[in-house]
């Protein structure tokens, strides 16, 4: 292919991702850096609001923005360089906490809560999905002819459920006296709530992200299966190898570059684990970074809203996968070179 | 013979709309709305779209939209519903017009503690007020021989003699979902107690005896509630009660209706709504009021057809007709048995919520850092102080302390 048709058939893609991907992380990573505040000024405001029969009216000093002669309000942008990374992080409260060795006081800090949730969530679910993948494929690839289509209609039905709403199914299943937490009481003869505590919380959302995407590793590896070199399989069974042993040593190794593929987009996936903390409204136990850079960007009601923060909260987040994705960066560009 | 069905109801729709033209004069000015969505908007609006040309959004995410909205030249939106709270963003945007000349031409109705003045200006037109006070199941607190409670220790005495009876396993019932729920219950306490939430220059002052006293209570409440009360909102107390689960609790008085709806309610007739519980000062609780603004970005011809159809919306028959889905601000409101709870609790002395901008902030903080206290992770004054210290970072980065 000639350069120019290269170009044009790339050509379009490469300006979306500019312009939706790469202006808006340029965007949010020079706001990090930056403040921008209404200039306020104090004055002094009588308010009046209704009683049941008569007014109450407070006068009292307020702080107000001030507006320009067009009506709209001034505001000043300063450099603060990480001032905004420092407020997310509270770099001294956590050294403090864990040079005294108080691991609870260190996760009572937004960030480092919403961090150790993160990792644990994505580093317990990534076997889980990639074993529950592998099961799934396998037990498609043995189904009989007859079969195998209703099964993998039935095995990919958890992916194409819209994720908050697969969470809040979940969430109403067990909370409260939900079905299933009624049915869990009846037959241990116990009262439970496991909206009570975290980890209860934790093994429901984990439970879920496992339901939800380990179809999609099926799919993937279903699909690998059909490659794998029957006469190596063939040849397996007549040397007495057990059905563990093909699989350990002639379906797995084929299966690697998949795994890694399936493994990283999971990572990527789970660290930007949101839609189970919505879901499962469980701000109260449990966050994650990507719903504390949320919670920062939503406005209160009087509409103020820390955009400096979350767009450092954002960055941070971004860091963090890139970190979570180099070992099995660096696996791919090993093979990669060893296989020229 | 589906098409003429569909044609039939078309026709129907029509005939309908044109007959049932309650209104008084035909409104020819296109106009539309934003505001939350509960039952009295619902009434509002419906009553304001019979006289044509109107469209309402009933929006519960409204208020992250309202400022952006309202900003826009021309505004997207000529009427706004705002309460106390989300009146904040648009008055300090400059977005809201006065509407003393429109109150004059069109306002002979009003009564005068519906305007909400802002410096002598009137720049909203409340239409009903909300608050959270105590209902309680009138049978089973009777049954115990149990006096109707006026503090949040009786309440707590009741409490324990109804578990005790083995009436019911969490008697409370509470908003005490993490945010917004759980932010306002502590400022309920905390007004309660005659706290201030702001010493000079917008700085926090939280963290002093009432703050610690208002915690404390707060906690003790959880012991008679349902384990998962920090996901449990307005909804799920309302549902608690209808299903017979829960015997007290300080719920909003636009949730009173619910209790007596037959198509959802178990214990229709046995609520009874009284005062919100009274603090070391004041009841605890905040008065809220719901009403109507009209934006700056509009021409006056908009602005006047825009008044005047908000004042068809809120008038004597659209509250005659919906009396007791709010307590409405009208002189055709009739107060009636829901409604003594809200009263009860503003003669008691109750104060409005002191909405501002550093107060949205602090109610924010509060509602994300109120958790660890009653959780167990942190003690009442840690968490106070870590409250404060979140308060103070974001309030930073707003501007309105200066470093």
């Amino acid at each position: 292919m000639n350069f120019r048709t290269f170009a044009a058939f790339v050509g379009p893609s490469v300006f979306m991702m500019l312009l939706f991907i790469a202006f808006p992380l340029v965007s949010v990573f020079k706001q990090s850096f930056y403040i921008t505040q209404p200039v306020y000024e104090t004055v002094e405001v009588e308010t009046c609001t209704p009683g049941f029969l008569t007014q109450t009216c407070v006068t009292e000093l307020k702080s107000q923005p001030k507006l320009d002669e067009h009506g709209e309000v001034i505001t000043r942008t300063e450099y603060v360089g990480l001032q905004s990374y420092r407020n997310v992080l509270e770099p001294e409260r956590a050294w403090r906490a864990i040079t005294e060795g108080n691991w609870s006081v260190l996760s009572t800090i937004n960030f480092w809560k919403a961090l150790r949730f993160t990792l644990t969530f994505t580093l317990i679910t990534l076997p889980l999905v990639i074993g529950f993948g592998l099961g799934i494929a396998v037990l498609i690839n043995n189904a009989a002819g007859s079969i195998r289509g209703p099964v993998i209609f039935i095995s990919l039905l958890p992916f194409i459920i819209t994720p908050v709403i697969g969470a809040l199914s979940i969430n109403w299943l067990f909370r409260g006296d939900g079905i299933l937490t009624a049915l869990l009481e009846w037959w241990l003869n116990r009262d439970i709530a496991l909206f009570a505590q975290a980890w209860t919380i934790e093994i429901l959302m984990m439970f879920y992200r496992v339901w939800h995407v380990a179809p999609f590793a099926a799919v993937v590896f279903y699909a690998g299966l059909q490659t794998v070199n029957q006469d190596s399989l063939e040849s397996a069974v007549i040397d007495g190898a057990t059905r563990w042993q093909r699989m350990k040593y002639i379906v797995i190794p084929h299966l690697m570059p998949l795994i890694i593929f399936v493994s990283m987009i999971h990572l990527m996936d789970a660290y930007r684990v949101f839609e189970e903390i919505v879901g499962f409204s469980s701000q109260a136990y449990v966050i994650s970074l990507q719903w504390l850079t949320f919670d920062f960007l939503v406005p209160d009601q009087a509409g103020n809203r820390s955009i400096s923060r979350a767009s450092a909260s954002a960055m941070l987040t971004m860091i963090g996968i890139v970190l979570l994705l180099i070992l099995p960066l660096r696996r791919t560009w090993r093979d990669h070179k060893g296989g020229h | 013979m589906k098409l003429k069905t569909i044609l039939m109801a078309g026709a129907m729709a029509i005939a309908a709309s044109g007959a049932s033209a309650a209104c008084s004069y035909e409104n020819e000015v296109p106009l539309k709305s934003l505001s939350a969505g509960f039952e009295a908007w619902k009434a509002v609006t419906d009553a304001m779209a019979e006289c044509g040309n109107f469209s309402a959004s009933l929006d519960q995410e409204f208020r992250e939209k309202q400022p952006e909205a309202f900003a826009a030249n021309p505004s997207l939106y000529q009427i706004g519903g705002v309460s106390n709270a989300t009146l904040v963003p648009l008055l300090n945007a400059g977005t809201i017009r006065p509407l003393d000349d429109l109150v004059e031409k069109y306002g002979q109705n009003l009564l005068p503690n519906q305007l909400i003045k802002v410096d002598g200006k009137t720049m909203a037109i409340a239409f009903m007020v909300n608050a959270q006070h105590l209902m309680y199941r009138n049978d089973v607190l009777a049954d115990l021989g149990i006096e109707e409670p006026k503090t949040y220790g009786e309440i707590i005495d009741a409490a324990a003699k109804i578990k005790e009876a083995g009436v019911m396993d969490y008697p409370i019932g509470g908003t005490f979902k993490t945010g917004w729920n759980l932010g306002q219950e502590f400022v309920n306490m905390y007004l309660g107690e005659g706290g201030a939430f702001f010493g000079d220059g917008n700085m926090p002052a939280i963290n002093n005896a009432q703050g610690v006293a208002a915690l404390e209570t707060l906690k003790a409440m959880t012991d008679y509630m349902d384990p998962e009360y920090l996901v449990s909102d307005s909804t799920y107390v309302q549902q608690q009660f209808q299903q017979g689960k829960i015997a007290m609790a300080n719920l909003w008085a636009s949730r009173a209706a619910a209790m007596n709806d037959e198509a959802e309610s178990q214990v229709v007739g046995k609520v009874t709504m009284a005062s919100a519980p009274m603090g070391s000062s004041v009841p605890a609780t905040t008065v809220w009021w719901d009403g109507i603004v009209l934006a700056s970005n509009m021409s006056d011809e908009e602005a006047d057809a825009a008044f005047r159809l908000v004042m068809e919306g809120i008038d004597a028959e659209m509250v005659g007709a919906n009396n007791d889905t709010a307590v409405w601000l009208s002189t055709a409101y009739t107060p009636g048995e829901l409604a003594a709870g809200a009263a009860a609790s503003a003669e008691g002395g109750a104060k409005p919520y002191p909405a501002s901008g550093p107060m949205g902030i602090m109610h924010t903080s509060l509602g994300n850092g109120l958790a660890d206290y009653l959780t167990g992770a942190k003690d009442a004054q840690t968490a106070l102080a870590d409250i404060e210290a979140d308060y103070i970072t974001a309030a930073k980065e707003a501007g309105l302390i200066s470093n």
